[in-house]
C-alpha cells in the first residue's frame, strides 16, 4: 500500500504585532509567532487572515518568511515584508504595534540545500529577496560560497541591500531605472556571476518572468535552478487546489501540482514555463489528465 | 492540540447523533464540504478529522484530471468563485490510498463520486464498493452538479431525468444499507422537482447545496478573471440561498410531495450559529466549505460553536432542532424493510 506523504507540522496561532516598520516601498513586520518560529525553514511561507473572524475578506494571504527568532526576547518571532499592492496587503500594513493577526505556518516546502559546499547565486527580485538572507546564513554555514543578486524597477522596491552585504560573500544590484547598482535586469549580470563564481545552484523569488530567465540562464551555464513561486492561493494549506501549477515529475510526466503544498520552492526546469502567459497557466496537452478535444 | 479535543466529537451535555438511516449513525452533524477539504491528509495536521461526523473528500471520477488553468479563483464579497475542473486522482487511486488513509486514522468517509456520463459514475460506485477499505464508508455522496457530456455539458443536476438517472444506476452499484446522497444545485427554478425525482430514483437523502454560478471580469485586461471563465460562487455570501434550498424542499416533504429523508446542508456556514440556521431550516447534518480556507479548524470549531449554543438554548437532543423553524414536525420516516426486519 502506498500512502500519503507524512506532513510536517504546522501551526494556527494568534500573533502580536510587536514591531512594523518601513523599508523603502516595503513594510517589514515582526510577529510573535513561537510555534512557528520553531519549525520554519528557509523558502516556507505563512498565510496571514485579513480582518476579524466576521471579515468579509475569506481568503489569507500569503508571505515569504523573512527570518525567524526562536528565542526572542518576546518569545519566537517571524519577520515578513509586505508590498501593499491591494486591499488585504494594505489591511496588513496598516497593523500597529500591540496589534493581533492570525497566522498560519510554516507552509510550503522549504530551499533544499546542497550537501556539499558548492558556490551559490542567489536571487531576488523586489521584495523576493525577504527569505534569501536567511538561506545565505545556512549555506554559509554550510561552507558555501554565496553571492547575492538584487533587482528592481528602482531603488525603493530594492529590499536588504545593507543584510546582503552582511550575509554574503557578493552583492550585485541591479535596477530598471539605474537608481541604484547597474542599470538593467538581474539577467543581465547573472551569466557572468555563474561563470564567475562556478555556481552550482541558482536560487531565486521574485516575478514568474526572472524566474524563468533565471532558470534559462542557469540551464545555460551549467548551474541547477531553484525557484519559489507565487500564485494566487485561496487556502495556502493544500484543500482547495486553486494555486496549481504545470510541473514535471520524477517520473517525466507533466502535472497540475499545487504550489502551497509542492512548492513554493521548484527546481526551475521542472515548471512548464511553455504553458504560462501573463498570470494565465495553461495545462499542457500532455499533462496527466489533460482535458481531451470535446471532453471535460 | 488535535491530542486535547479527540474526546469531544461527542457531548455528554447533549446528544448530537445522526442517523443517515439503514444503522448508519454518526457522533454528531459536522462533515466537511467537498473539494474543501482535499482527502484529510492535509487537514489532519490541524485537527483529528475523526472527530468530525464524517469526512467528505473531494469528487472523484474514473479517470485522473488535470482540472482546468488557471487563475482557478476570484475572491468576492464574502466568498470566492473557483473554477477547479474536478481535478483528481481516478478512483482507482482514491481506493488504493486515500480511502485507506482516512479509514486508518478512524474517519467515517462520506466520498463524493463525480462522472461526465451516468455509466462513469457507475463505475466510480463500483470501484468503490470493491474497495477493501469500504467498511469506513458511511454514505456516498453523488455529486450530479457536474457537466453531462452527453448533454452538451448540461450538468445533471438541473435536469430531473438526467438526475434520476444516474441515482438509480449508483443505487444498483452500491449495497442496501450504504445510504446515498444526491448533492443539488441551486441554479434550478424548482429545487423541489429535483429533489423529488433524485428521491424517486433511490436517494437516500440530499446534500445542499453546491455553488451557484458566477464570474468576475478583470477590469484592467478588460477580460473574465478565471481561465475556465464562469465558476462556482461559493462562502458566507451564498448562505441565505442555502437556508431557502433547505427550507423548501423540507417544506414540500411536509406536504408530502417529496418522500421524508434526510438533507445534509451546506453554504456559506462559518460558526455555530450559521450551522444551527440550516439545521433550523431542515438539515440533519451540516458541512462546512470554504470558511475552511479562512480557518483551517472550522470544521471542529464549527461543531464545538454549535454544540455550546444548542446546550446553552436548554436543547438535549440535536434531532429535536432539525427543522425547528417550520413549527410543525414532520410526518414520520417510512421505516425501510431491512430496518424492521433488524428490529
Ligand atoms: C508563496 C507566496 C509568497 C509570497 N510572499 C510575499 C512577500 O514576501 N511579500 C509580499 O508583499 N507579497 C508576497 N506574496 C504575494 C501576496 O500574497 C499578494 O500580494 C497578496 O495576496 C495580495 O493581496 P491583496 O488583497 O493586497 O491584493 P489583491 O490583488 O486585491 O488580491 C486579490 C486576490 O488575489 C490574490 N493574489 C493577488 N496577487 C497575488 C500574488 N502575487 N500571489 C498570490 N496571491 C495573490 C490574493 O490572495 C487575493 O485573494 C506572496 C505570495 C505567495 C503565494
Ligand atoms: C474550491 C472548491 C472546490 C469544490 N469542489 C467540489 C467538488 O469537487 N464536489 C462538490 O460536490 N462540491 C464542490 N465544491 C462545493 C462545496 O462542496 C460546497 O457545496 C459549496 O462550496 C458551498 O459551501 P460553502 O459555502 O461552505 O463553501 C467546491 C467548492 C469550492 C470552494
Ligand atoms: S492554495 Fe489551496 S491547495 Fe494550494
Amino acid at each position: 500500500m502506498s500512502s500519503p506523504p507524512a506532513r510536517a507540522r504546522v501551526a494556527k496561532e494568534v500573533a502580536e504585532v510587536i514591531a512594523t516598520r518601513r523599508v523603502g516601498a516595503y513594510q517589514h513586520l515582526t510577529l510573535v509567532s513561537p510555534e512557528i518560529a520553531e519549525l520554519a525553514r528557509p523558502g516556507q511561507f505563512v498565510a496571514l487572515a485579513v480582518g476579524d473572524e466576521s471579515s468579509a475578506t475569506l481568503l489569507r494571504r500569503s508571505f515569504s518568511i523573512h527570518k525567524v527568532s526562536p528565542s526572542g526576547t518576546y518569545g519566537g518571532t517571524v519577520e515578513i515584508v509586505v508590498s501593499a499592492v491591494g486591499p488585504g496587503t494594505r489591511w496588513i500594513v496598516a497593523r500597529a504595534p500591540h496589534d493581533l493577526v492570525d497566522v498560519v505556518g510554516p507552509l510550503g516546502k522549504a530551499f533544499p540545500v546542497p550537501t556539499e559546499p558548492v558556490p551559490c547565486v542567489l536571487v531576488g527580485g523586489g521584495y523576493g529577496s525577504a527569505p534569501l538572507f536567511w538561506l545565505a546564513s545556512q549555506l554559509r554555514e554550510r561552507g558555501c560560497h554565496v553571492e547575492m543578486v538584487l533587482g528592481a524597477a528602482s531603488e525603493d522596491r530594492l529590499f536588504g541591500v545593507v543584510e546582503a552585504r552582511r550575509s554574503c560573500d557578493g552583492v550585485t544590484v541591479t535596477t530598471d531605472d539605474g537608481s541604484a547598482g547597474h542599470r538593467g535586469w538581474v539577467s543581465d549580470v547573472l551569466p557572468d556571476l555563474i561563470d564567475r563564481t562556478g555556481a552550482g545552484v541558482v536560487y531565486g523569488c521574485g516575478p514568474m518572468g526572472m524566474l524563468r530567465s533565471i532558470t534559462d540562464i542557469a540551464g545555460r551555464h551549467g548551474a541547477v535552478a531553484q525557484v519559489a513561486v507565487e500564485e494566487a492561493m485561496a487556502c495556502g494549506v493544500g484543500v482547495c487546489m486553486t494555486c496549481v501549477m504545470p510541473v514535471v515529475g520524477a517520473d517525466g510526466q507533466t502535472r497540475m501540482v499545487r504550489s502551497c503544498v509542492e512548492g513554493p520552492v521548484f527546481r526551475g526546469d521542472r515548471v512548464r514555463w511553455d504553458a504560462f502567459d501573463g498570470n494565465h497557466a495553461r495545462v499542457p496537452d500532455d499533462a496527466v489528465g489533460a482535458p481531451r478535444t470535446g471532453g471535460h | 492540540m488535535a491530542d486535547q479535543q479527540s474526546d469531544k466529537h461527542t457531548d455528554d451535555r447533549i446528544d448530537l447523533s445522526v442517523d443517515l438511516g439503514y444503522g448508519k449513525v454518526l457522533p454528531n452533524p459536522l462533515m466537511t464540504a467537498s473539494g474543501c477539504a482535499a482527502n484529510g491528509a492535509e487537514l489532519h495536521r490541524f485537527f483529528d478529522v475523526s472527530q468530525l461526523g464524517a469526512f467528505v473528500t473531494k469528487s472523484v471520477m474514473a479517470d485522473p484530471r488535470s482540472g482546468r488553468g488557471t487563475p482557478r479563483m476570484a475572491e468576492t464579497p464574502s466568498g470566492m468563485l473557483n473554477s477547479i475542473g474536478l481535478q483528481g486522482p481516478g478512483i482507482a487511486a482514491f481506493v488504493d490510498t486515500d480511502l485507506p488513509w482516512l479509514a486508518s486514522v478512524g474517519a467515517r468517509v462520506l466520498p463524493s463520486i463525480a462522472g461526465s456520463s451516468s455509466t462513469e459514475f457507475a463505475h466510480v460506485a463500483a470501484t468503490l464498493r470493491a474497495s477493501r477499505a469500504f467498511a469506513a464508508v458511511v454514505g456516498v455522496e453523488v455529486n450530479i452538479s457536474c457537466p453531462n457530456v452527453a448533454n452538451r455539458g448540461l450538468v445533471f443536476a438541473c435536469d430531473p431525468g438526467a438526475s434520476a438517472k444516474v441515482i438509480a444506476l449508483v443505487r444498483e452499484q452500491l449495497p442496501r444499507d450504504v445510504p446515498i446522497f444526491a448533492k443539488l444545485s441551486p441554479d434550478v427554478t424548482d429545487i423541489t422537482s429535483i429533489a423529488a425525482a433524485c428521491v424517486k430514483a433511490g436517494a437516500d437523502g440530499l446534500t445542499m447545496i453546491n455553488t451557484l454560478l458566477g464570474m468576475v471580469i478583470d477590469t484592467d485586461l478588460m477580460r473574465p478573471h478565471l481561465g475556465g471563465i464562469t465558476g462556482g460562487l461559493s462562502g458566507p455570501a451564498i448562505r441565505p440561498v442555502a437556508v431557502r434550498a433547505i427550507w423548501q424542499v423540507r417544506q414540500a416533504m411536509a406536504e408530502g410531495r417529496i418522500p421524508v429523508v434526510p438533507i445534509i446542508g451546506v453554504g456559506g456556514v462559518r460558526t455555530g450559529r450559521d450551522a444551527l440556521e440550516l439545521v433550523a431550516a431542515g438539515a440533519s447534518a451540516v458541512q462546512v466549505g470554504t470558511a475552511t480556507f479562512n480557518d483551517p479548524t472550522a470544521p471542529v470549531r464549527v461543531l464545538h460553536e454549535l454544540t455550546d449554543l444548542l446546550v446553552e438554548k436548554g436543547y438535549q437532543r440535536f434531532s429535536d432542532v432539525v427543522g425547528a423553524a417550520h413549527g410543525s414536525p414532520l410526518p414520520p420516516r417510512p421505516v425501510p424493510v431491512d430496518e424492521r426486519s433488524r428490529a
